[in-house]
This record gives C-alpha cells, sequence and structure tokens, in this order.
C-alpha cells in the first residue's frame, strides 16, 4: 500500500466529513470543530496521513499534489478549474453532504429580476462573489456588455443593492438566499462534497484500499452525515434598502476585529445597535441619520473604499499596504491610525531551515531546481517583498487563512501576521524578518473627501480622531 | 538545459524572421498600391471591447488574457488583443470616423489560450478592413485583394469558401427558437459545430428540407444561389440575404474568379453579419474575413458597414519559399587579429566603405570560419590587405582599402 496524504476541510463541512471518516474508518484523531492540530494521523492506518485546510484551498493544494485526496465542495473545485482548466485535478465521487448551489442573485429591492435585464444598456455591473473566475465566465456567457468583479473574502450577501447590483454566492436553496432579501436570478451548479484526487497520484499511486472505504460509506444504507447540520448558518437580514446618495457610507469589520472595534467605538458618539458579537447584524443602526453601515471582511474593504461602494472604512493597515502593492495609484489612503489591533506581518521559515535572512534563503533555493514556495494571505505584500528581494523563481501560494500548516511540507516561506509569535513558535516556525508593523486604521476615499459628501466625511473623520486622542 | 520560454509563446528565429518579413513586405506593398493605409492598435484593450454580444463567441472569449491593470482596482479588466478587426474598428471609432471610406491595413498579434501548450497562444495576422461601403464590390475588392497577395507569395492554388451569415442567421430564425437558443445555436455553429444545426431542424418539414439544401451541396457559381432563390418554399426573410449573396458571386463569376459556395465554412467571429469567405490552401486554412456592418454600430460608433480579412501569418510561412535566400556567400567577412586602436580604426573604415558599395559587411573579432564568400584580412604589416575569395579559393593582396574594394568588384 502505498503512502495516502490527504487534505481535509475546515468550517462548515468539517463534522460532517469526520462522520462520514469515523463511519467508514478512516477515523482521524483530533479531526474535530476547533482543533488546534492541522497534521492528523489516521487512527487505524500508518500509511495514511491528513492535513486541514481552509476548504477553498483544498482544490489548489491537491492540483498542485501536495495531497493526494481531498474533500471539499464542488464549487471550489469548480473555481478552480474555472480559471485553470488543465488543472490536474480528479472528481473521484460525490459524497453526497453539504448539499447547496451558487446562484447568481440580485436584491429584491433592485431593479434587476431576471438575467436578461443584465445583457443590454452600457452599464457596468457590479459583481462581489468568493468565487471571481466562476463569476467572470457566467458574466461573459450571460454576454454581459461592462462588468466589473470584485472579489471579496466573504458576507458577499450584504454587498446588493448599495454597494454592489449582484452576488455570485453559495447557499443551502433558493429559501436561503431569499431571506437575505436577495433574488436567485440564475444558478451555477449544485455542490456536494466531493472527494477530489491529484490525476498524477491517480496514474501513478495505488490509493484503491482508501477509495474502498469511501466506497464502502456510499454505498451504506444508513448515512449519519448526511443528517448533520451543517455548522455555519447564514443569519437572515432583513432590512431597507437606502439609496440616499448623500449619506456616508462606513464599512465596520467582522471577525477577530470586530471586538476591539466595538470598544473603540464605545468611546466615540458613533453608537451602533446590532454590532456585537453574540448577534451579528451587517446591518447595525447606527445613531447618526446621516450614516449608513455594513460589516464586512477587514480584507475588502480598501477594494470597496477605492470603488466608491463605501466612503469608509475601518480595516487594518496590513490589507490597506496589500492593497496599495497590487495597485498603486488607488485612490484609497489613511485618515487615522485607530491604535488597536496590533500585528506584525512577518516573513517566516520552518525552524529547521538553517538561514536567518531572506539573502540566506535565496542562497539555498539557487542550488535547488524548484522555485521558492510562498504562502500568504498577503499575496500582494508577498510578491512585492519577493521582488524586492530579487528572487527570481517563487510560486505564490494564496492561502485563506491557517496558513502556518502549510510550512514546512507544502510552502518554504511564510508570510504571515502575528500579534505575538506564540503560535508560529508552537508550530516550529520562526520569523526571520518583521514587513510590517500593523494596526486599525481608518480608511477612506480621496476623491470622495472631495466630493459634495465633505463636510459629512470630515465630521465622522473628526469624530474617530477625538477618540483616539481622548486615550 | 531547462526551457525558460513560456508555454505555448514562440521564439522567431533569423530564418523565420526573414521569412516573415518576406511575406509582410508583399502584403504591405499590394495593400498600400490598393490605397490602404497601415495602422497599428495597442496589445492592452479593454476586455468590454469584446464582451458584447455580437463580437466574439463565449468559446473564444474563454480564452482571452485578461487580467488587472496595476490600476485595476476599479475591476475593469485588461486584455492582451485576441482579435485584430475589433481593435481597429475602435481606432476607426475614436480617429477616422469623419471620413467617408478608411482603408485600413495592420500587422499584429493575436493572444489566445490554447490548452495543450503545443500550438502558438500567440499568432501574426496581416489584416485588411474596408470601412464606410456597403456595396457588393467591396467584399469582391477584398476577395481580389487577397488573391492578389497570395498569388505574389507564390500560391496559386488557393481554394476560395464563400459563406453568408445573413443567410444563415435568416435560416436558425426560421427555426422560431427562443433568443437564448438562437444564440446558444450560433454560437456552436460558429465554433463550427454543425451538427447542432442537424439537429435543431424539424424532420420531414419544410424548413428541415431547406436547411439540408443550405448544407449539404456546395455551389460553384452563383446559378446555384439562383437556384435557391427560385424554391417555392423559400421565405421572405431570407431573400434579401439571398439577394446579396448571390449579386457577391455573380461579380465573381465576371470576373472569372473560381470559389465554391459552402454556408458551413464560416467560423469563429459573431460579428460577421453579411458575405464571409476563407482561403485555404491544401486543406489548411491560410486567412478569412468577411462583412460586419453591426460591428462599429455595437461599439459606440456610428452606423457604418464595414468588412475585411486577415491572412494568417504560421500557415503562410510553412508554404512559401522566399527568394531573398541567396543572401548566403554575397557578403564579406572584415577581420583582424592584433586588437591595437589603429587596426579597429582601419577595420571600422573599411566595412563602412563596402557598406557604401553595396556589400553585406560584418566584423569578426576572433577568427572564425564563416560562410561569407569573401574574408578580407587586416594585416599589421603592408600590404594591408588580405582578400580571400572562398567560392574560387583565392587570395590577393591590396594595399589600400580602395583596391581591396576593387578586387571584390573584379571577382564578383
Amino acid at each position: 500500500m502505498d503512502y495516502v496524504r490527504i487534505a481535509l476541510p475546515k468550517g462548515r463541512l468539517l463534522s460532517a466529513t469526520a462522520c462520514l471518516l469515523k463511519e467508514t474508518e478512516l477515523e482521524f484523531k483530533d479531526y474535530i470543530q476547533d482543533t488546534r492540530a492541522y497534521r492528523l494521523k489516521s487512527t487505524k492506518f500508518p500509511y495514511l496521513s491528513a492535513k486541514i485546510f481552509q476548504e477553498k484551498d483544498i482544490p489548489i493544494q491537491v492540483a498542485v499534489g501536495n495531497y493526494d485526496l481531498g474533500i471539499c465542495s464542488l464549487d471550489w473545485v469548480e473555481e478552480l478549474l474555472a480559471k485553470y482548466l488543465t488543472s490536474a485535478l480528479l472528481k473521484v465521487a460525490d459524497l453526497e453532504y453539504g448539499k447547496g448551489n451558487l446562484y447568481l442573485a440580485a436584491s429584491r429591492y433592485g431593479s434587476i429580476s431576471s438575467p436578461r435585464e443584465l445583457s443590454t444598456g452600457q452599464y457596468s455591473w457590479r459583481i462581489v462573489t468568493e468565487y471571481p473566475n466562476l463569476a467572470e465566465i457566467t458574466a461573459l456567457n450571460l454576454r454581459l456588455r461592462r462588468f466589473r468583479i470584485f472579489p471579496v473574502w466573504g458576507a458577499a450577501e450584504v454587498y446588493p443593492p448599495e454597494n454592489a447590483d449582484l452576488a455570485l454566492l453559495w447557499a443551502k436553496d433558493e429559501s436561503e438566499i431569499r431571506a437575505q432579501s436577495l433574488i436567485p436570478l440564475k444558478t451555477l451548479l449544485s455542490s456536494n462534497a466531493f472527494l477530489i484526487a491529484n490525476q498524477e497520484s491517480w496514474q501513478t499511486k495505488n490509493v484503491s484500499q482508501v477509495i474502498a472505504y469511501f466506497s464502502k460509506g456510499l454505498e451504506m444504507t444508513n448515512k449519519p452525515w448526511l443528517k448533520i447540520k451543517p455548522d455555519l448558518v447564514k443569519s437572515s437580514n432583513s432590512f431597507r434598502p437606502d439609496f440616499n446618495e448623500e449619506k456616508v457610507w462606513l464599512a465596520l469589520p467582522d471577525g477577530h476585529q470586530q471586538t476591539p472595534t466595538l470598544e473603540f467605538l464605545n468611546k466615540t458618539d458613533l453608537k451602533l445597535q446590532g454590532y456585537s458579537e453574540d448577534n451579528l447584524n451587517r446591518r447595525p443602526l447606527p445613531n447618526l441619520d446621516w450614516v449608513n453601515v455594513k460589516v464586512i471582511r477587514p480584507q475588502d474593504m480598501p477594494l470597496q473604499v477605492a470603488n466608491g461602494n463605501f466612503d469608509l472604512a475601518i480595516t487594518g493597515k496590513d490589507w490597506l499596504l496589500d492593497h496599495l502593492c497590487r495597485f498603486p495609484s488607488s485612490p484609497v489612503t489613511e485618515l487615522a491610525d485607530l491604535g488597536f489591533g496590533q500585528v506584525k506581518v512577518v516573513a517566516v521559515v520552518s525552524q529547521n531551515l538553517p538561514v536567518t535572512n531572506i539573502g540566506q534563503l535565496q542562497q539555498v533555493q539557487d542550488s535547488k531546481a524548484s522555485p521558492l514556495r510562498v504562502a500568504s494571505e498577503y499575496i500582494n505584500i508577498a510578491d512585492k517583498y519577493l521582488r524586492d528581494n530579487h528572487i527570481s523563481r517563487y510560486k505564490l501560494i494564496p492561502t485563506w487563512g491557517a496558513s502556518e500548516a502549510f510550512l514546512p511540507e507544502d510552502a518554504d516561506l511564510l508570510i504571515e501576521n502575528t500579534q505575538t509569535g506564540k503560535t508560529l513558535a508552537k508550530h516550529n516556525l520562526k520569523i526571520m524578518e518583521t514587513i510590517l508593523q500593523s494596526t486599525a486604521c481608518l480608511i477612506g476615499n480621496k476623491n470622495s473627501l472631495e466630493s459634495s459628501k465633505k463636510k459629512r466625511l470630515a465630521s465622522m473623520v473628526k469624530i474617530f480622531r477625538r477618540a483616539v486622542e481622548s486615550k | 538545459m531547462t526551457r525558460q520560454k513560456c508555454k505555448g509563446a514562440r521564439d522567431l528565429l533569423p530564418k523565420d524572421t526573414e521569412t516573415f518579413r518576406y511575406i509582410e513586405d508583399i502584403f504591405r506593398r499590394y495593400c498600400l498600391s490598393w490605397g490602404y493605409q497601415e495602422v497599428r492598435t495597442p496589445t492592452l484593450e479593454y476586455l468590454y471591447l469584446f464582451t458584447a454580444a455580437g463580437t466574439l463567441t463565449p468559446n473564444m472569449l474563454g480564452k482571452v488574457y485578461s487580467f488587472l491593470d496595476w490600476d485595476g482596482w476599479s475591476g475593469e479588466r485588461v486584455v492582451l488583443r485576441p482579435d485584430g478587426t475589433i481593435p481597429v474598428a475602435r481606432l476607426y471609432i475614436e480617429n477616422l470616423s469623419q471620413q467617408e471610406i478608411a482603408r485600413l491595413f495592420y500587422v499584429t498579434n493575436v493572444f489566445a489560450f490554447e490548452d495543450t501548450g503545443k500550438e502558438n497562444r500567440e499568432r501574426w495576422q496581416y489584416g485588411v478592413e474596408l470601412i464606410g461601403s456597403d456595396k457588393p464590390a467591396s467584399d469582391v475588392e477584398l476577395i481580389l485583394l487577397a488573391i492578389e497577395i497570395l498569388r505574389n507569395l507564390g500560391i496559386n492554388d488557393a481554394q476560395i469558401q464563400l459563406s453568408h451569415t445573413g443567410v444563415l442567421k435568416a435560416l436558425l430564425n426560421e427555426l422560431n427558437l427562443n433568443p437564448d437558443e438562437e444564440t446558444r445555436l450560433l454560437d456552436q455553429i460558429l465554433d463550427g459545430n454543425w451538427q447542432v444545426l442537424t439537429k435543431a431542424k424539424p424532420i420531414n418539414s419544410e424548413i428541415g428540407r431547406l436547411i439540408s439544401l443550405f448544407l449539404d451541396l456546395r455551389g460553384k457559381t452563383s446559378g446555384f444561389l439562383e437556384n435557391l432563390k427560385a424554391l417555392p418554399q423559400i421565405p421572405v426573410a431570407l431573400k434579401p440575404a439571398l439577394d446579396n449573396f448571390s449579386e457577391i458571386a455573380s461579380f465573381l463569376d465576371a470576373l472569372g474568379c473560381n470559389y465554391q459556395i459552402d454556408i458551413t465554412s464560416t467560423r469563429g467571429f459573431e460579428y460577421y453579419t453579411g458575405l464571409s469567405f476563407q482561403f485555404s490552401v491544401k486543406g489548411e486554412k491560410v486567412g478569412s474575413g468577411g462583412r460586419y456592418d453591426n460591428l462599429i454600430p455595437l461599439l459606440g460608433g456610428k452606423n457604418t458597414p464595414a468588412c475585411g480579412f486577415a491572412l494568417y501569418v504560421d500557415p503562410l510561412a510553412n508554404l512559401i519559399q522566399p527568394q531573398a535566400k541567396q543572401k548566403t556567400g554575397q557578403g564579406i567577412l572584415v577581420r583582424y587579429d592584433k586588437m591595437t586602436p589603429a587596426s579597429a580604426k582601419t577595420s571600422f573604415q573599411l566595412a563602412q566603405s563596402l557598406r557604401q558599395a553595396g556589400y553585406v559587411t560584418e566584423l569578426d573579432f576572433s577568427g572564425r570560419r564563416s560562410d561569407w564568400r569573401w574574408i578580407i584580412a587586416i594585416q599589421e604589416k603592408p600590404p594591408s590587405f588580405l582578400v580571400i575569395d572562398q567560392a574560387r579559393n583565392q587570395k590577393k593582396e591590396a594595399s589600400s582599402i580602395t583596391d581591396a574594394i576593387k578586387m571584390v568588384g573584379n571577382s564578383a
């Protein structure tokens, strides 16, 4: 039996996947929700190991051959194939759980009710999505005359109608789409969890025993994993849209940055109803009637502000820099350093690697035929860092979180954020260089600061600056 | 050695470039003599120029190189030019639309992804556009110009196939499909999948039989089109397109130009509206063109009829023996062994004089062998020049630059 590596999903599919593996005797130790482990060992088979990834990373990891097999939802496979149709990926089996669809949807409060209305006129449709490759193909097939795709890390459902015209997003079914006050215009594909394989592994290795266990599971009459409710359910979202163009649109962060942002806002004159962690409303109500607020991912804010979809946003300097590395002429600018949310963006390598700086890493790399593999959430910062250091051949591996799991097997260098460095040390990693000291900041658009809203924007900025100074 | 060239990319070596230039020179010469003017468009264009319905098929759009520019934060994508005609139409709208007629030509590369990596993803073409005329004679002019260029390249056996997108679209219309289905069917047909039409046609119906008459037979004169026009079941909607097709064909008949009418020969471009034609040599397609009356208004210009064609450089290059090949042996190598300021000066002066006298002259600093017919070696002591005629295996000495040039001239 050949040694088999399998990439397993975090998040939404984890519970059902863990149940399937347990029932089919392919159980892995520590493959549980909120696990801190990344590398897993099979409880029964010494030839079988696994690593946990964000679902979106799995097709890429399997396609490049770091893993022989993987489990992820079909939508992420299709997203990869939409752009890279020659990827060495095989869809081996439909695992039947995690059912859902990819929809192209518009707001029920907007003016679009069928896809045919999209192909006329000169208007440039704004599409937000976590699936930019599929979105481009969809837009081309629908013969949209002009369109702009805004890739987002999440919360696509909250953008329409005011901050985008269309969202391309995953949902369990149409009713879940409608609960977000959206209308499904087109179902692009239905996607279950799939077992996928690397083509080369499939052609050269014997993985039959593992496949046989999956087949056994699929033939069982009682499939308990199909009954497991998904771990993540989108809250429904009812609201009145606001198209008043004189109002200030403010974007606030979800995730890790939410609690410190809330603490900070408590010191300002901007009070919000519904921006607490236990019950997240993506459209919290502000006490100022000239302000509209949406809660989105901090990663997505610079691009949104650049395009005028939002006027102001609280994000991190790390994400602002990443945006500016990609688009040097972007009109986004930092308006206030808010001081909290301190992290460092660092270049990280394995403890086992005898290098202390990028120059030495380059030398080690020069002796190898293969390019340096660099994993990062900050692909544009990473790209610039490598260019500036004259690394001649490198491959960027974009990641969607949990990047520390990539070293040393699946990447040589990591560009990652860290607060204390403890997590990195625990994973046997060391910091080679600090690229950026980041804190939370208020960002705005240079052009909108000169617009008819400029007085209101100035008052808003003042509210934030006052709170910074009062500390 | 590891290969560092991009997959699907191509180096043009000296012999390739020589052939390309040879074809290009003939192409340019005839275009200019027919009153066409050369233009160049940028390699980068906005994607939306190519995405409107009626421009490129989704299959072609799925292979474009599109990306965000460094200032692409607005999400507006740019592409590496996937087609030659659309950028020229844009150039016309933005700069030349006050001209009643614009006769334009260009030499350009176009980019399309090809997934095996064995074929070229960057291809060269020579294009001609005649903008502003809807007269059948302009379609004929383009066909004749293309034929003249091919003949002067030594290609006398090019086959011409004619089709007519207007006829094709009118036929599709008779199937009474909904607009989405019709577009999808047309796209598949343009991608070369004619079977879909055979499948879509109703069996044992007037329209089914009519489609068979159009698709299954190949005509050789305008008579074929007149026969179709005379059929009792011919729908009224087909008549204008058929009239236009037949008129063009009768012009070609009068000019003694042979062709084959094959409705299934049209390919690839959704923007064609009228006559489309292609040229092939021994079964290989070397060029194609057609009428695109709706493209300029679609791109935001005035209602302007236009037609054009492109010749494909790669298949042509394989068919052609450039006449300029005998160059080998007619040049001179100037060689000097001792590197001194004085000998360098003499050798550059000698080479300059030889070039002025009309010889290709190359300098040699390392004493290598050469295929050039003559070698002139500069010696340290007088007589200063040794003239070697490699063709006759003769050596002569000369004391001055003038003498050396005379010696070469006498023996040539």
